[in-house]
């Protein structure tokens, strides 16, 4: 018993041994067959199992059991550590620097302008407004007239204005405010009237760092019936808060606008105490309701305005509003 | 308008920090742009006296100044003013001083001089600028002592305050405490000089008005003086005047602004003597008739100004805008007619703007003068002119009456008032905040009859006016705030709008950059783009380079990469989104303003563009387009196509024109796509109806064919389509063939098939047969040969 024994630990070192030497994948898998495969000492070993006596066999067939586990645990992992020594030269061959490249795929930019934009439309939206848009190019009557300006208003006749070669003299000017869109919101649509119209408008302003002849500003109409000023304060204060932050709050102050009456200065507090000028607002003057074809008797509403350009300047600390209107994309692609 | 706090407790007893006094100012509608202390934190400063003058030995603007600031010593001083002489007496900031500026005044060297101390120019001492350079104080004053002390100068505070439109009455001091007065709750007490007339000269004999047109001038009230030394002014009352902003000229015009910034009413002297028939006749000019003002220039005049003229009719003066030279007061003036009117506000407003004379006089008549007030403001004329001279005033005014308007009488109901504003008054608390600003109350059933005072009578005359004055003395902070939500109503984007923020977004996404050029263009741009050169003008731009509306998005957009290039950006990819002026029908309203997309991928070859085209497609959901090979305006002659949706032309894509790009300085390539978004969005578009994805297995069929260059490869394609019906799930060119090995003017069209069925895989057969339908379709309607 003792000889088989033997035999049995002689082909289990020898087939460990040459797992062991094994030094590629090719090697091991020849190994393999001639450690394990049908020809092998170990399975030559068992196929002579049934010629032992069966007190021999039972221990002689354990070690054969024994031999060959070991020796396919010992392939495996000989296999196992030449994968990874082959894994390893093919990663190492293919090793980048990733800090020799730029990216080569960029998103685009969009327009701070836009962002600005849409960010204070969907403030409104939230509360319940929906957005009215108008022509650039608008009627004397949509801009001024139905505004209630008065015949001889300087705003009217002032060279504030932008005017074009269009209809009869005097009769056709480039918006100088976005109202014209609330005559028209208010002739297209019965009240209740809940809109915000954002757009671009007009002056004749000398570019500097604060003015451009073209601008941005998005104004509220809201009419229904028993609208009151301590509704417009209450809609711009959840503005405020919903825009600027809980932390900052609002207040009127009475001023003066053909359109609205009464009319008021909005201002906004930051929360250290300062105050921001924000725009205009008020009561929607009777006048201007029943140019829309509104009763003022049945119904009230508010209005309020602001420009949109100062949003994207103070956010992104840009110091001189032509920047917004360069082209140059090397200030555009920041934002 | 700017007001001392000082002069307005001469109306009012004002109390509290000047800061305190600014907010109630801006709650009332007043809003304080600036407000400066007068007379503060000039410890320090002192008299000197100027002992010599010495040019810097290194410098021109500055010179060395040796004062005397009471001990004797000289003291040298560099000083960058010249207007001082030896023997002057100055204000002197002494080493140590702080001035109200928050300047540390130390001994130092100027280019090599030691300066040991400041002469002051009268900004630096808080004071407002009368003359430039170093204030010279009167030569009488005792050397080395407090300045402040000296000068009897009381600390103060200005406020310059924005006057709305709306409140004529704010245009004076007085009114200004009025209303301040009545939202502190303290009395307002109007000035009420007296006036002493020599009984024993009448004015009646001695002058005469006639208002010719009552709808040019309401009222015009006289009086005859004389006895009028012309002289400087009292220097508290000079001070006053600087300090508001208006600068100190003779006793004489002094009063005059004095009263007009005190009660809101300008007036005017007459040399009576040169006043031809002593008669002052007040009518609408005639269009061409000339006057020769103050100011030595000659006017010309036109039927819509106000003119006032003498016995013989000729125009001696711009009613409310400027007197005429021909009677202005000179030292031979013995009798003088001093004049205060009610203008009617439009036509002093028109004549001030046409004539580029608009004045703190005219402005006051534009916005609409108190009548009610000139009988104190005479008075008060008088009584501040015999300060510096002995006047004798004719006994009696003479005073011609136009169609001078009634105040409003005004409903106002106690209901709407307070649903107007939000709050809930009684009618007794409403008129309690009335009262004290000169509307008068009377009680009607719930609600008021409230009269306008004189003051407000141009600006308020409804009852949505007086609503507004209600509101203002109620306090804005006081109403309480609520917020209205819509019923029946989401706020929502329209899908316009949802659409448009989609395509911008994916544009972004797809790596292009939002620009936004000036919408305004040169004269030539156009052309110079290949464009039709009519565009709507501009017809006051701001420059000529601004003054044509564009009619496309390509000039901007050129300049952009322009300008882009010439900062060695070569290669820009960007998009515009913004409205187009067409000037289609000149005939209509408004011109035919439409919403353009362009995109301009600088550097890249037609077929790039063909890639923006394609984000627009999915991100808008058009489910066919076709290229219609065509050479639109300022683009590629050989390298373009229109865009067809539903057989309507949508846009373009290609190349910019080489000569386009050239004459815009543009060097490269640039691929260019315009969309008119107003047209395509008109359009249906929107999500396609889903295709259930097929679980079976795809076939793919390659098909080449010799297609001459004629023959767009659209053609071929919709060929393929029509021939493989459903059975197509996807067409692909992969490639394209010119060469040895095709006929000269063809070229090889190689086209991948796959087809695909929904409930089945295709047989064999099945694809043959489709095969040979999409062979047939190619042939028999393309010049095209299946190529082996």
């Amino acid at each position: 018993m003792t000889a088989e024994l033997d035999a049995v630990v002689r082909a289990r070192t020898d087939a460990l041994a040459k797992a062991a030497a094994a030094s590629t994948a090719g090697e091991l898998a020849a190994v393999e067959t001639e450690v394990l495969g049908r020809q092998s000492a170990i399975v030559e070993l068992r196929r002579s199992l049934g010629r032992l006596e069966p007190e021999v066999r039972k221990a002689v067939g354990q070690a054969v059991n024994e031999a060959m586990g070991a020796i396919g645990d010992a392939v495996a992992a000989r296999r196992r550590e030449l994968d990874a020594a082959d894994r390893a030269v093919r990663l190492e061959a293919e090793r980048l620097d990733l800090t020799e490249f730029a990216p080569r795929r960029r998103r685009g930019h969009l327009h701070p302008f836009t962002a600005a934009w849409e960010r204070l439309e969907d403030v409104f939206v939230g509360m319940g407004f929906e957005v009215a848009e108008g022509p650039e190019i608008e009627t004397e009557w949509f801009n001024f007239g139905a505004l209630n300006f008065p015949e001889g208003h300087p705003a009217r006749e002032s060279q504030d204005s932008l005017w074009v070669d269009w209809g009869a003299p005097g009769s056709t000017l480039l918006r100088t405010h976005t109202s014209p869109v609330q005559v028209r919101t208010m002739l297209a649509h019965e009240p209740p009237i809940y809109v915000v119209c954002p757009g671009r408008v007009f002056r004749q302003d000398t570019p500097d760092a604060t003015h451009m002849p073209v601008f941005h500003q998005i104004e509220g109409l809201v009419i229904d019936r028993g609208i009151s000023l301590g509704d417009l304060a209450g809609t711009l204060d959840s503005f405020v808060k919903a825009f600027f932050g809980g932390e900052f709050s609002s207040r009127l102050r009475p001023s003066y606008f053909p359109f609205t009456e009464p009319s008021a200065e909005f201002d906004v507090q930051r929360p250290d105490g300062s105050w921001l000028e924000l725009g205009g607002c008020g009561m929607v003057h009777p006048n201007v309701l029943r140019a829309g074809g509104i009763d003022p008797e049945q119904w009230s509403g508010f209005a309020f305005g602001f420009g949109i350009d100062r949003f994207a300047l103070t956010r992104h600390g840009v110091d001189d509003l032509r920047e917004f209107w360069s082209g140059d994309s090397r200030f555009l692609s920041q934002f | 308008m700017k007001v001392l706090l000082s002069w307005l407790r001469e109306f009012a007893p004002i109390e509290g920090e000047p800061q305190f006094i600014a907010d109630q100012l801006s709650a009332l509608g007043l809003a304080v742009e600036e407000m400066q202390l007068i007379g503060g934190n000039l410890a320090g400063i002192v008299t000197a006296r100027v002992l010599a003058l010495r040019p810097h030995p290194k410098a021109d603007r500055i010179q060395l100044v040796d004062v005397d600031a009471g001990d004797g010593e000289p003291l040298q001083v560099c000083c960058g003013a010249f207007n001082m002489a030896v023997g002057d007496v100055v204000p002197f900031a002494t080493l140590g001083t702080t001035m109200p500026n928050g300047m540390l005044i130390e001994r130092r060297k100027l280019r090599g001089e030691w300066s040991n101390g400041m002469l002051c120019a009268a900004r630096e001492v808080g004071l407002a600028d009368a003359v430039d350079g170093i204030m010279i104080l009167p030569p009488e004053l005792p050397l080395g002592v407090d300045f402040a002390t000296a000068m009897g100068i009381e600390t103060d505070v200005l406020y310059d305050l924005d006057v709305t439109g709306n409140r004529p009455d704010a245009l004076s001091v007085a009114g200004v405490a009025r209303d301040l007065a009545a939202w502190l709750k303290v009395p307002f007490t109007m000035i009420d000089p007296p006036l002493e007339v020599d009984p024993a000269w009448q004015a009646s004999g001695l002058a005469a008005v006639d208002i010719v047109d009552g709808d040019l001038c309401g009222r015009f009230h006289a009086r005859v003086l004389d006895g009028i030394a012309v002289g400087p002014s009292p220097r508290w009352l000079a001070d006053r005047l600087t300090a508001l902003g208006m600068r100190p000229i003779n006793n004489v015009v002094d009063v005059s602004n004095y009263v007009m910034l005190e009660l809101g009413q300008p007036s005017h002297t007459f040399d009576l003597n040169q006043v031809s028939g002593r008669r002052i006749r007040v009518r609408w000019a005639r269009d061409g008739e000339t006057v020769e003002t103050l100011d030595g220039q000659t006017r010309t005049l036109t039927a819509a100004d106000g003119a006032i003229c003498d016995g013989d009719d000729g125009v001696i003066g711009i009613a409310g805008v400027m007197g005429g030279a021909s009677t202005e007061i000179s030292e031979t003036t013995t009798d003088v007619l001093l004049e205060m009117a009610w203008w009617d506000p439009l036509s002093i407003a028109r004549t001030a703007r046409r004539l580029g004379l608009r004045s703190e006089a005219s402005t006051r008549f534009e916005r609409g003068s108190d009548p009610g007030v000139i009988d104190v403001a005479m008075r008060r004329f008088v009584q501040l002119l015999r300060e510096t001279t002995p006047v004798r005033v004719a006994a009696g005014e003479i005073v011609a009456d136009g169609n001078l308007p009634t105040p409003a009488t005004v409903t106002l109901r106690t209901a709407r008032t307070n649903a107007m504003l939000g709050v809930s008054l009684s009618r007794h608390e409403i008129a309690g905040l009335l009262e004290p600003i000169g509307f008068r109350c009377e009680v009607a059933g719930e609600d008021l009859t409230v009269t306008v005072p004189s003051f407000r009578m141009v600006d308020t005359t409804t009852e949505i006016d007086v609503i507004e004055e209600v509101g203002r003395h109620h306090g804005f902070a006081r109403i309480e705030r609520t917020v209205p939500r819509p019923t029946g109503q989401a706020g929502a984007l329209s899908t316009l709008q949802q659409e448009r923020r989609a395509l911008r977004h994916s544009l972004v996404g797809f790596g292009l950059t939002e620009v936004m050029p000036l919408p305004f263009l040169a004269p030539g741009d156009l052309a110079r783009a290949g464009l039709d050169a009519d565009g709507i003008r501009v017809t006051n731009p701001l420059v000529e380079a601004e003054s044509v509306m564009r009619t496309s998005l390509l000039p901007g957009i050129l300049k952009t990469l322009a300008f882009n290039a010439s900062h060695r950006n070569p290669d820009v990819e960007c998009f515009e989104l913004g409205h187009v002026f067409l000037p289609t029908d000149r005939s209509a309203e408004l011109p035919d303003e439409r919403e353009h997309l362009g995109v301009a991928l600088g550097g890249s070859e037609a077929p790039a563009a063909l890639d923006a085209w394609q984000v627009v497609v999915d991100t808008l959901g058009i489910a066919s387009w076709r290229l219609v090979t065509d050479t639109p305006a300022g683009m590629h002659p050989t390298r373009s196509a229109r865009i067809e949706v539903a057989n309507t032309t949508v846009g373009a894509l290609g190349e910019v024109d080489p000569q386009v790009l050239a004459d815009y300085g543009v060097d490269r390539r640039v691929a260019w796509l315009q969309v008119d978004l107003t047209t395509l969005l008109a359009l249906p578009h929107g999500p396609q109806p889903y295709r259930r994805v097929s679980r079976y297995p795809s076939s793919d069929v390659d098909l080449a064919f010799v297609v001459p260059e004629p023959t767009p490869a659209a053609d071929v394609a919709r060929a393929l389509r029509k021939g493989a019906g459903a059975l197509l799930a996807e067409l692909t060119l992969f490639d394209v063939y010119r060469g040895d090995r095709v006929a000269a003017g063809s070229r090889s069209l190689a086209y991948r098939l796959r087809f695909q069925a929904p409930d089945r895989t295709l047989t064999d057969a099945e694809v043959a047969e489709v095969r040979q339908r999409c062979i047939d379709a190619v042939t028999s309607t393309v010049p095209a040969q299946l190529r082996g």
